[in-house]
């Protein structure tokens, strides 16, 4: 096998960190720029005269280039940069295929481009996170498979046994996501950028929320539980809580959110027996997601003095806050007569963002303001000035947000189901828009926040790099390792 | 609802290989130290 030697000492191999660098450094890029679409877009909502009458800056074509862009793009490399990290620290291992891992990350970035473009150019399959048209869906699928190689092969030759509770949820997320994928992708070309789902009707709304549910949560879970379950322990040098409850709610997770998707289809013309099962696996859900926030957040036990003085470390547990909150509204927004209210309401935006600012947003800056120095031979970032602002900026943007968009979509609910005695609806549509309107403007100013918030990361980012010089870290010698 | 023709199998179907990798895993030994498991990241470097 083929391992990079450091100079003098030909028995150490180096660990293969320049791939994790350039993804680091990509995940910021984008959560740059798809956080700054989303602000666009809310302003459009506010002041729809921003669409300026151009087909390539209206809100239809950038809401899914913001949603990409977040989740694929920022969230996308984020796990890429350290699931590639974590793999190789915790199996004592350089990375398998080292050339493929190079592979993945310009295929991504060349995906990621593609996506840039040709969704404002208003190439779209219509389905929710599932967008792009089919060429960029198969280079989705060959990317996939090569990420998929890399990872498993660098377990495959791990020098440690036991294979650490993340790559678990890593793994997890690899396979099922090439799977939800797969199926959901599953296209008739009917030329080079338009084609036809080879589903229909209610059916490929099925499969379409079976995808899009399980895109939160393997994508969106498991996937970033798998970043906690490493940096969190790291940062707080803490083991996890509880070894055993990690694998215990690992198990619980990955089996019981496959059968939530029918939560998205609530009163439509799905069966009703569907609607159910997918509520009660909703609900069962909120046990496992629970765990995994107990056992991250009481990592901590012992050391809660750390987070009076550790931005870093206050990002990761926040995280959890969020995803503890997350996970429990989620579960209350499938039971049907919840959802009666909240379906198509602003609610969802509420939801959606509590769960991708407050869990995903927070996971991955607290994890990479962790591993970017490290990376480059530093002990910690730039400024830790910098990285407090960035916390308290965007915990009151999330804030802001959430409680604009809670407020916005229980009023929604409520006009739009409020009957006057002659059984005529009481409101019209457009009296519940103009009512968000305030609201709307709360939002912006949230996404603004938070926007500044990762613009202040990237220059922090910027700083630490040019401060300091590509680690090439030595894998340690085999010894007591071995177990 | 004839996508459940597939849906259902799929999702069955993939229950099974969690199931096979959890047996895997406990086969393996994977599980039979736990305790120190936890505590072994914060020495890998």
């Amino acid at each position: 096998m083929q391992q990079r030697q450091e100079p003098g000492s030909p028995s150490r191999a180096i660990y293969e960190d320049t791939v994790v660098r350039q993804l680091a450094i990509m995940a910021v890029v984008w959560g740059v720029v798809g956080m700054a679409v989303g602000v666009v877009i809310a302003a459009q909502l506010t002041w729809p005269q921003l669409n300026f009458d151009i087909p390539w800056l209206s809100y239809g074509r950038l809401r899914p280039l913001h949603t990409n862009a977040v989740i694929f793009a920022f969230g996308g490399c984020a796990l890429m940069a350290t699931s590639f990290h974590v793999v190789q620290r915790t199996c004592q291992v350089p990375l398998f295929a080292p050339g493929l891992a190079s592979f993945v990350f310009w295929g991504w970035q060349a995906i990621i481009v593609a996506a840039a473009i040709s969704l404002p150019m208003g190439f779209t399959r219509g389905k929710e996170y599932a967008e792009l048209e089919w060429p960029i869906t198969i280079a989705i699928a060959v990317v996939w498979v090569a990420y998929a190689i890399v990872f498993f092969g660098t377990i495959a030759r791990r020098n440690v046994r036991h294979i650490y509770v993340a790559n678990w949820f890593y793994g997890a997320f690899i396979i099922a996501v090439a799977l939800l994928h797969i199926v959901n992708g599953a296209s008739m070309p009917a030329g080079w950028m338009k084609s036809y789902s080879v589903y229909a009707g209610v059916q490929d709304a099925m499969v379409q929320w079976w995808y899009g549910h399980n895109a939160v949560g393997f994508f969106l879970t498991a996937g970033f539980l798998g970043m906690m379950y490493y940096y969190i322990p790291k940062q707080a040098e803490r083991p996890v809580y509880s070894y055993r409850l990690s694998i215990v709610h690992f198990w619980a997770l990955i089996f019981t959110y496959m059968w939530a998707g029918p939560h998205h289809l609530h009163y439509t013309a799905l069966p009703d027996w569907t609607q159910s099962l997918g509520m009660v696996f909703s609900l069962i859900l909120l046990a496992p997601s629970w765990g995994g926030m107990i056992n991250g957040v009481m990592t901590l036990s012992g050391a809660w003095h750390k987070l009076r003085t550790d931005p870093v470390l206050r990002f990761l547990i926040v995280a959890l806050s969020f995803y503890g909150m997350s996970t429990f509204e989620g579960p209350m927004m499938s039971i049907k007569t919840v959802n009666a209210l909240s379906h198509y309401t602003d609610w969802g935006i509420a939801h959606v963002h509590s769960g991708a600012l407050g869990w995903v947003g927070f996971i991955t800056m607290g994890s990479l303001y962790y591993l970017i120095p490290r990376l480059y031979s530093r002990t910690s970032m730039y400024s830790m000035q910098a990285v407090e602002l960035h916390f308290w900026i965007s915990t009151v943007g999330v804030v802001l947000y959430i409680a604009a968009m809670w407020i916005a979509g229980v009023m929604q609910g409520l006009m739009w189901r409020s009957i006057n005695p002659d059984g005529t609806l009481a409101y019209t549509f457009v009296e519940g828009v103009k009512a968000t309107l305030p609201f709307y403007v709360v939002r912006l100013t949230g996404g603004l926040l938070y926007l500044g918030g990762m613009l202040l990361m990237a220059w922090n980012v910027w700083m630490t790099v040019m401060s300091g010089r590509s680690a090439r870290a030595p894998v340690p010698a085999l010894a007591a390792s071995h177990a | 609802m004839d996508i459940l023709l597939l849906l259902v199998p799929l999702s069955v179907g993939l229950v099974l290989v969690v199931l096979a990798a959890l047996y895997w895993a406990v086969d393996r030994g994977q599980f039979d130290d736990v305790d120190r498991e936890g505590e072994r990241i914060l020495h890998d470097d």
